[in-house]
């Protein structure tokens, strides 16, 4: 698994998504209220744009959430499943910040999911 | 052993049975085999229409996904039953299958009647009737100009209706001397023309089509009498004839008009066969309509688990909104009842026309006719029969001064049948929520059916819930969602208050969890109406949905649009000019709104601050089109130019733009501006309607377009500039500060207890004593007024959001693109779009979903 560098942390808006362009694929990057990171595809599988990384986010109960900013469905955030509709899924990445970096990388298995 | 039945025809009834053997246990001992003759699974026939208004087949079906995978159902798609052999108790299919039958429902429905004229079938000759032939429809009507329709009746009309939408000029050809001549009397008839008329259709009546006639490539329909009329395509509407082909040829007995004869069990004359739906006749009569269907297939039901029970008939009513008119018939709608009288109330301009059926003594409602606002029909269809107590003319006349307003759900008895559809009661929708623990209307439709079908009952249904819930002492809770306790109203008095500035603190003190998409964007709005700081300032722009986040408004693709505002619809050659450059040099798509300007579309993210800096040096604003805040007020050119104005009616909408843009509110408001009478502006489709008079200006509040269209009502008349102003202003604040999230001011006004004169009272006669804070919100919101795109432009902090990539802000988003359409450019669909670079994502197929 690779890491690519992104941005510096403090680029990153807090409690919003921005997005990247990551070997020619995009990814919504969160930094939420906590400080927690999370990278998502930035595909919103419900419009087929590519917007994800422009939704509001927030929790849905403890899950961290990102609604959709096109027909507003809540996705976790953590896992990428729709929660009002369980049967779509956005692809999770996994992110870290590295030196003042924030990083990304694919994860492999999530292509089979 | 387990037994077989055989469903021979999966339309709307076919599925009802099937639904019914689930639910009420049949399939403990039964497996059935559904043949259906059309590729896809059975879908709402009665919604057809509104698949030309983007509904999908998918969301058309009636058939949740998975139903079929229970193993005792076995549905054969595309596979039509050839023939029945009603001794060897077998079918045969189209593939070839033979399938042994223990019990065997024929519900083959019914084929359109095409009259057997010369010409009539060919290219460009259709029916009206499946998923198929809309399909074809549109193809046929791809790039044509005009159509016609034959037959006048509830179906001709939606037909007609679909041609309409699909750009056709179209013409209805009616035989008899009316429109709908099954459903409404002479007069009722020519209401409904009038109206269909005035929507651009035309009519021809008493019109008998004699030959269509293939002149190039166009067709040329003959009459009796009168000029030929050249079309491009015909649809034959003129009447069902039962499918009862499969019947007759296995020697079962068939009706003289046509229908698979059945008795009161709707057997037919072969053991163990039956038939329901437009393919029976039964109890004398073939009923093209989908409630008697579904009565019949549970009587099949029944009978099949060992019940006695028996259809004997149906009620006929209908009610219908075709192409936006209502029309409705019910009971005795042709006064047949010996000693019947009827009561006649019409307005044949305004299209209105409403008839009630009544017993000799006038007592007893028999039944009626509605046409044009058929507002009325859910309360009176199940009242035929009853008594009606006090004056007729209350049950269809809108409330008069002095007397009491209309009826109210409450009027009706027990055992009233709501939603005729379902044949479901007031007293079980009652029980469902007092006993079943129903809350609201999708609980009620969930539990007992009601209002699933044609929809028409629905309006009752929740009158029935919230009057329910009121006996019961149980208030709907006003919390925006899981993060708030508080309503916005509440919300909004909290902020104000104690000054609440930040999400952070507004969350700390009254919320939980992290907040949603539901009561951020609340408290975004909240802060702006109550300090009118920039929406994108301090923590607020993490609250803002992206149209507010972007100051312009997404579209399917994730581009934007931009809208300069343009008060009063009053436009310089110079802007347009500046309009006109930008939207070239940018490429943008150019279209005149609804709203009396001009929006610009595909704008991508980077794109937003280079084309409003053109836009914002030329001197222009933001027009704010994405937020919940005023949009337009129209205007039309008044007394300065118009030979009938009374008033300055432009002058008066630019000074009433100006002064209330930028105000956020609970949802968005528009205003109109008529300079007399005349109404050119439509101010009365407004939120605020002014239309000038001799006199001054009289006020309307509470209009609408949009899903529930509403005409405002008079709020003041006759008065000056001044006092419109300052009373506009009082209504405006109030709404902002107690209407609830999302709600326009119909909703609101019509919500408050005393409606339109609690708010009389409160603004004009100030009996709350709220006018002087209501007022001074107004000034402080017209003082520090600034247009959000000029401080976001010279704000490097604000500016930083608008940039495609954060590791490649040069980099424009490359899913997007465009294909010229008409000169311009419109969104790539997704097969015309380049593969975009990357690995192949694993997400399942894209789906169309309506917000
Ligand atoms: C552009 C325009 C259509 C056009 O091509 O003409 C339009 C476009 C949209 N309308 Fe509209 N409406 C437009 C005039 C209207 C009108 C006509 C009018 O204003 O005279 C109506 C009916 C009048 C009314 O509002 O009472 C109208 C009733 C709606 C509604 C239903 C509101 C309701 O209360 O039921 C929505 C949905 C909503 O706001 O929740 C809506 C929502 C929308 C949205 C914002 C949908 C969305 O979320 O993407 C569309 C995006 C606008 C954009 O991207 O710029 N639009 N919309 C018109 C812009 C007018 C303007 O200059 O600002
Ligand atoms: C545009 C439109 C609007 C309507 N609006 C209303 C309304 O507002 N209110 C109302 O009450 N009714 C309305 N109706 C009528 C309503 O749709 C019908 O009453 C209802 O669909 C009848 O159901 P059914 O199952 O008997 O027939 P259908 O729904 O027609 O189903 C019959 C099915 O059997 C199939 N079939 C035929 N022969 C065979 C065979 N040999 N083997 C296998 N399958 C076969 C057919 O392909 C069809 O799919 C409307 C109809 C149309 C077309
Ligand atoms: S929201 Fe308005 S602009 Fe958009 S499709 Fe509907 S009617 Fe047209
Ligand atoms: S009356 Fe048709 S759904 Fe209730």
């Amino acid at each position: 698994m690779t890491y690519r560098s992104i941005c510096p942390y403090a680029r990153l808006p807090l409690d919003r998504g921005v997005a990247a362009l990551v070997d020619g694929e995009q990814v919504a990057v969160f930094r939420t209220d906590g400080d927690e990171l999370y990278a998502v595809s930035n595909l919103d599988p419900f419009s087929g744009a590519m917007v994800m990384s422009r939704g509001i986010v927030g929790s849905r109960g403890d899950r961290p959430t990102v609604a959709s900013p096109v027909y507003k469905q809540v996705f976790d955030l953590a896992t990428g499943v729709c929660l009002d509709d369980p049967t779509v899924r956005l692809r999770v990445h996994d992110v870290r910040v590295h030196d003042g970096i924030v990083e990304v990388a694919f994860q492999t298995e999530a292509l089979s999911a | 052993m387990r037994k077989t039945l055989v469903v021979v025809g999966h339309g709307m009834v076919g599925h009802r049975l099937v639904e019914l053997a689930v639910e009420r246990g049949l399939t403990a001992e039964w497996d059935v085999v559904v043949h259906a003759a059309e590729s896809v699974p059975a879908y709402d026939r009665v919604g057809l229409s509104s698949w030309f208004r983007g509904t999908t087949s998918a969301e058309l079906s009636l058939v949740p996904e998975g139903f079929f995978d229970a193993p005792e159902l076995d549905l054969r798609l595309g596979d039509p039953v050839v023939a029945v052999d009603v001794d060897a108790r077998t079918v045969t299919s189209a593939a070839g299958t033979v399938t042994p039958y223990d019990a065997l429902v024929l519900a083959t429905g019914s084929t359109a009647f095409v009259p057997p004229v010369p010409g009539a079938t060919g290219p460009g000759r259709l029916v009206y009737r499946t998923l198929d032939d809309l399909e074809q429809i549109a193809a046929a009507a791809a790039g044509k100009r005009a159509g016609a329709v034959v037959g006048g009746g509830l179906l001709g009309l939606e037909a007609a209706d679909a041609l309409r939408s699909l750009g056709l000029e179209t013409t209805v050809v009616e035989f008899a001397p009316r429109l709908m001549p099954v459903q409404v009397d002479e007069a009722g008839g020519q209401a409904l023309r009038r109206l269909v008329e005035g929507l651009g259709v035309r009519v021809r009546t008493s019109a008998s089509t004699q030959a269509v006639e293939e002149t190039g490539d166009r067709l040329r329909m003959v009459f009796a009498e009168g000029e030929p009329l050249e079309v491009d395509l015909v649809v034959f509407s003129a009447g069902i004839r039962p499918d009862d082909a499969l019947a007759r040829a296995a020697g079962l007995m068939t009706a003289e008009r046509g229908g698979v004869l059945v008795d009161e069990a709707c057997r037919a004359s072969a053991p163990d066969v039956y038939a329901v739906g437009e393919c029976a006749s039964a109890a004398g009569r073939c009923w093209g309509l989908v409630a008697p269907g579904y009565d019949q297939a549970a009587v099949v039901v029944d009978r099949l688990l060992g019940g006695a029970s028996s259809f004997e008939g149906a009620d006929l009513s209908t009610k219908l909104k075709l192409m936006g008119i209502d029309v409705a018939s019910f009971g005795d709608a042709h006064a047949e009842t010996a000693g019947a009288l009827e009561l006649v109330w019409a307005d044949p301009v305004a299209g209105d026309y409403r008839k009630l059926v009544v017993s000799d003594d006038t007592r007893t409602l028999l039944g009626g006719i509605l046409v044009g606002d058929a507002s009325a029909y859910p309360l009176l269809r199940p009242m035929c029969g009853t008594e009606i107590a006090g004056n007729p003319a209350d049950l269809v006349l809108p409330a008069r001064e002095g007397q009491p307003a209309g009826i109210g759900a409450a009027a009706l008895p027990a055992s009233a049948q709501v939603c005729s559809c379902r044949d479901v009661s007031k007293a079980e929708i009652c029980s469902a929520v007092a006993q079943g623990g129903c809350r609201d209307v999708a609980g009620v439709k969930a539990c007992t059916g009601a209002g699933t079908v044609c929809g028409s009952c629905v309006g009752l249904v929740q009158d029935l819930v919230r009057s329910e819930l009121d006996a019961m002492g149980v208030s709907l809770s006003t919390a925006l969602c899981e993060h708030f306790d508080l309503s916005r109203a509440e919300m909004f008095e909290v902020v104000r208050v104690k000054g609440i500035r930040t999400w952070s603190e507004l969350l700390a003190e009254h919320g939980r969890g992290r907040g949603c998409d539901i009561c951020k964007p609340t408290a975004a709005s909240v802060f702006a109406s109550v300090f009118n700081d920039h929406v994108l300032g301090g923590d607020k722009g993490s609250l803002q949905d992206t149209n507010d986040h972007m100051l312009a408004n997404l579209q399917k693709d994730g581009t934007y649009s931009v809208v300069p505002r343009i008060p009063g619809g009053e436009v310089t050659p110079e802007h347009l000019i500046v309009i006109g450059e930008v939207a070239r040099d940018f490429g943008l798509y150019t279209k005149i709104t609804g709203g009396q300007r001009i929006d610009l579309f595909g704008a991508r993210v980077e794109q937003l601050p280079l084309v409003w800096q053109r836009l914002v040096d030329a001197g222009m604003e933001s027009g704010h089109a994405y937020g919940k805040s005023l949009r337009t007020v129209k205007s039309c050119v008044g007394s300065t130019w118009c030979r009938y104005g009374v008033q300055d009616s432009t002058t008066l909408a630019i000074e009433l733009e100006l002064r209330y843009r930028g105000l956020r509110s609970p949802h968005k408001v528009k205003m109109g501006v008529s300079g007399c009478a005349r109404e050119c502006a439509e101010a009365r489709s407004k939120d605020v309607g002014i239309i000038a008079t001799e006199n001054g200006w009289n006020l309307y509040v509470g209009g609408n377009g949009g899903f529930r269209p509403r005409h405002a009502d008079l709020f003041l008349s006759d008065v000056d500039t001044e006092t419109l102003v300052r009373i506009t202003d009082r209504i405006l604040m109030l709404y902002v500060f107690t209407a609830d999230r999302l709600q326009r001011t119909a909703p609101w006004i019509e919500g408050m207890e005393g409606g339109l004169e609690h708010l009389r009272a409160v603004v004009v006669d100030d009996t709350l004593g709220l006018c002087a804070e209501l007022d001074a919100a107004m000034a402080r919101h017209v003082e520090t007024y600034r247009d959000e795109w000029a401080e976001t432009l010279a704000d490097p902090e604000k500016l930083a959001r608008f940039t495609s990539f954060v590791n490649a802000p040069e980099v424009p988003d490359p899913s997007i693109a465009f294909v010229p359409e008409r000169g311009q450019i419109r969104p790539a669909r997704p097969d015309e779009k380049p593969l975009v670079a990357g690995p192949v994502l694993p997400i399942r197929e894209l789906r169309s979903v309506r917000a």
